[in-house]
């Protein structure tokens, strides 16, 4: 195995990571924090490094629409965006997933406008959750390069044929410099596998794609995603262990327990924050006190029942959103407390909305949710739908 | 010369009886022949053919969504690219006006920047037929639809109708042409033609929807022909930016023959001296085109 650790961006990392599984197809529209992706891969087609077509397009919706084409054309097929070019490349991301298209997206996070900002959150991947696509949050730059690589298997998978999207928060991850340890071309397309549809636009067997279909079968279709989203959890699970076994990381499956086993407190988020979690229940576990980690790895499909098995114990489950359903609260806590409400057994749960448009949640940060929870557990009773952290009271 | 030409688009679709496009896509498809993949926008022609279990395309055929058929196009010519395309198969968007001029401009605008190869062709039945017959950008002046009926206040359609073979024209595509289901020779020779160019090629070819339009459904081709007789249509080429071959006429009918047989335009015609200037304007306008293509055969 030839593996090489250097101090690089976290785009590059994406962008070696996608050179490596050759797709046949890149296009992309310029975003910010997206651009460093595109423009490492720019660079291999300058350089003869990536050898496939590159598709430089009048929108993120017609780089939507590229990929689509192309990978109904039989092509492995690739694509990055951020933000409002997500929410532009919306209707044709439906149509993707409906279609069974197995294309791999990286969803650059960064929060929605208005009022406009460039920072992340997760507002933008999220208002994709019912697409139909499959969503894997990421945690550091190594996970980052790891995950795109296992996306093409996931998506590919015969008992799959979905979309993959890898979020990874802008700046936070994209911008960063970490030591990454990366593989060998040779490597990666030995794992990533020859690109074989199963079916594709062959004037030899030709087939109708995106045909209009009848009140009896539409729901239909939608439940064969369903199925296929059940298929998924197994198979991101048994990807994640096949890179383990062959390249020694393992980043979690569906989730990523960490010290949950006698926790009274866990903590549940998603993306970056999840590094600056484990560092703060590091701290707060040498204080004594009974707090554990779990970091949802897959947001789509959602890992119910492995949530349920790491937290059925805990007596409070504070959840870290950095989205929001206006009234509502986190949108990862509600399926968090939809996951829990038809079990006997189950923890209080507490809604911190956090880190809304890149407000900074640091290891303190994470230390007041935890107190805050403790206090919420004491009580043993959950007042507030959700807590705004660190609201700047001057502002409203 | 025995052999029965095999149709690749399958009757039994669902368009509705006397419909204009089915002729043109049948065409088309006798021009292109099986090597071809066909890209085609939401409208009348996907609704029509594509039910599940009932495809009428004997073609590999996509449809995405309503203003994308232009980069769908684009993705699967890149996939073929990205394997050498050893077959030299060959990419045909077939798209309505509706998605031509509005919904999908953008795209259709990038493709044919980026000179993609795809031979892209506007079945023009001059509005959104599928939803019901609203104005489109390729409504024409003076006609009704159900979001420009006339009325007191009211002639129809108070725009013209855009021209986006010019537009074609002005991203440097290299082979623009128009064509109408009233001569189908024609437009299989241009469809030929427009496979032969390396870069992207636009047709538009003028559908008649008798629902919309508003004639009786054994009148397709007649009220086609009309279109191009009046000078309302006029047929022409552009190769490499120059025009080089022109439908000519040996006379032109007058544009009132071509709007009074439609009752899109019957409002016109319920008080002519009311909307003299309209109809006289619409003649204008056939006259403008006679000029600018020298639609006239000298005698």
């Amino acid at each position: 195995m030839k593996e090489r650790i250097s101090v690089i961006e976290g785009s590059m990392a994406v962008a070696e990571a996608i050179r490596a599984c050759n797709p046949g197809v890149i296009s992309a529209y310029p975003i910010s924090p997206q651009t460093h992706i595109v423009e490492y891969i720019s660079d291999f087609v300058a350089d003869g490094t990536y050898k496939g077509r590159f598709v430089r397009v009048d929108s993120e919706f017609s780089a939507a629409s590229a990929v689509h084409g192309a990978s109904a054309g039989g092509a492995r097929a690739y694509t990055a965006s951020s933000s409002q070019g997500l929410l532009l490349m919306c209707e044709v991301l439906y149509n993707s997933a409906s279609t069974r298209l197995p294309i791999v997206y990286t969803g650059v996070n960064r929060t929605i406008s208005a009022p406009i900002s460039i920072q992340p959150d997760h507002q933008d991947t999220m208002a994709l959750r019912d697409t139909g696509m499959i969503q894997i949050h990421v945690e550091s730059l190594q996970e980052a390069y790891d995950a795109h690589i296992q996306a093409f298997r996931i998506a590919e998978d015969e008992d799959v044929l979905l979309p993959v999207m890898i979020c990874m928060d802008g700046w936070t991850l994209t911008h960063a410099f970490e030591p990454v340890k990366r593989f060998s071309d040779k490597d990666v397309k030995e794992f990533v596998g020859e690109y074989k549809p199963v079916q594709f636009l062959n004037p030899k067997n030709p087939i109708t794609y995106g045909a209009f279909a009848d009140e009896d079968k539409l729901m239909e279709f939608k439940y064969l995603m369903v199925q296929a989203h059940e298929k998924a959890k197994e198979k991101i699970v048994e990807v994640a262990s096949e890179y383990k076994e062959k390249f020694g990381h393992y980043d979690g499956g569906l989730i990523d327990e960490y010290r949950t086993e006698d926790a009274e407190i866990i903590v549940l988020a998603m993306g970056s924050v999840v590094s600056t979690v484990r560092a703060a229940v590091d701290e707060l576990r040498e204080s004594g006190k009974k707090v554990g980690l779990v970091k949802i790895r897959s947001f789509r499909p959602f890992p119910k029942e492995a949530i349920i098995k790491a937290c059925k114990n805990a007596k409070l489950l504070a959840v870290i959103d950095k989205s929001l359903s206006l009234d509502v609260g986190g949108i990862l806590v509600s399926d968090v407390k939809t996951t829990f409400y038809n079990e006997d057994k189950k923890p209080l749960i507490a809604s911190f909305i956090a880190g809304i448009g890149g407000k900074e949640i640091n290891r303190k940060v994470v230390k007041d949710i935890v107190a805050d929870a403790e206090e919420i557990a004491q009580k043993g009773k959950v007042e507030k739908d959700s807590i705004f952290v660190n609201l700047n009271t001057q502002f409203i | 010369m025995t052999e029965t030409k095999k149709t690749l688009f399958a009757s039994g679709h669902r368009a509705c009886p006397g419909c204009g496009v089915p002729i043109a896509v049948r065409s088309i498809l006798n021009a292109t022949g099986s090597n071809v993949v066909v890209v085609s926008s939401t409208g009348c022609l996907e609704t029509f053919s594509s039910p599940i279990d009932l495809s009428s395309w004997e073609v590999p055929w996509i449809h995405s969504v309503f203003e994308n058929a232009p980069t769908v196009a684009t993705g699967v010519l890149e996939a073929l690219n990205s394997k050498g395309n050893p077959n030299n198969t060959k990419v045909v968007a077939i798209c309505g006006d509706g998605a031509t001029n509005d919904i999908g401009f953008g795209a259709l605008s990038g493709m044919l920047e980026r000179g993609d190869d795809v031979l892209y062709i506007c079945y023009d039945n001059e509005a959104y037929m599928n939803t019901g017959v609203q104005t489109s950008g390729a409504t024409p002046y003076g006609a009704t639809t159900t979001t420009s009926p006339s009325g007191e206040y009211s002639f129809g359609r108070d725009r013209t109708k855009k021209d986006l073979c010019r537009i074609a024209l002005e991203h440097g595509v290299k082979y623009v042409a128009t064509a109408s289901i009233s001569d189908l020779k024609d437009l299989e020779r241009k469809v030929k033609k427009g496979l032969e160019v390396e870069g992207s090629a636009y047709i538009q070819v003028l559908t008649t929807c008798n629902i919309g339009w508003g004639f009786d459904s054994s009148r397709a081709v007649e009220v086609a022909r009309l279109a191009v007789e009046t000078g309302v249509f006029p047929i022409y080429e552009y190769e490499n930016g120059e025009l080089t071959n022109v439908k000519k006429l040996k006379e032109k009918k007058a544009a009132k023959e071509y709007l009074s047989c439609q009752k899109r335009y019957k409002h016109l015609f319920a008080d002519e001296e009311k909307n003299k200037e309209h109809l006289d304007y619409i003649e204008q306008l056939t006259v403008q085109n006679v000029t600018k293509y020298g639609i006239l055969a000298s005698k």
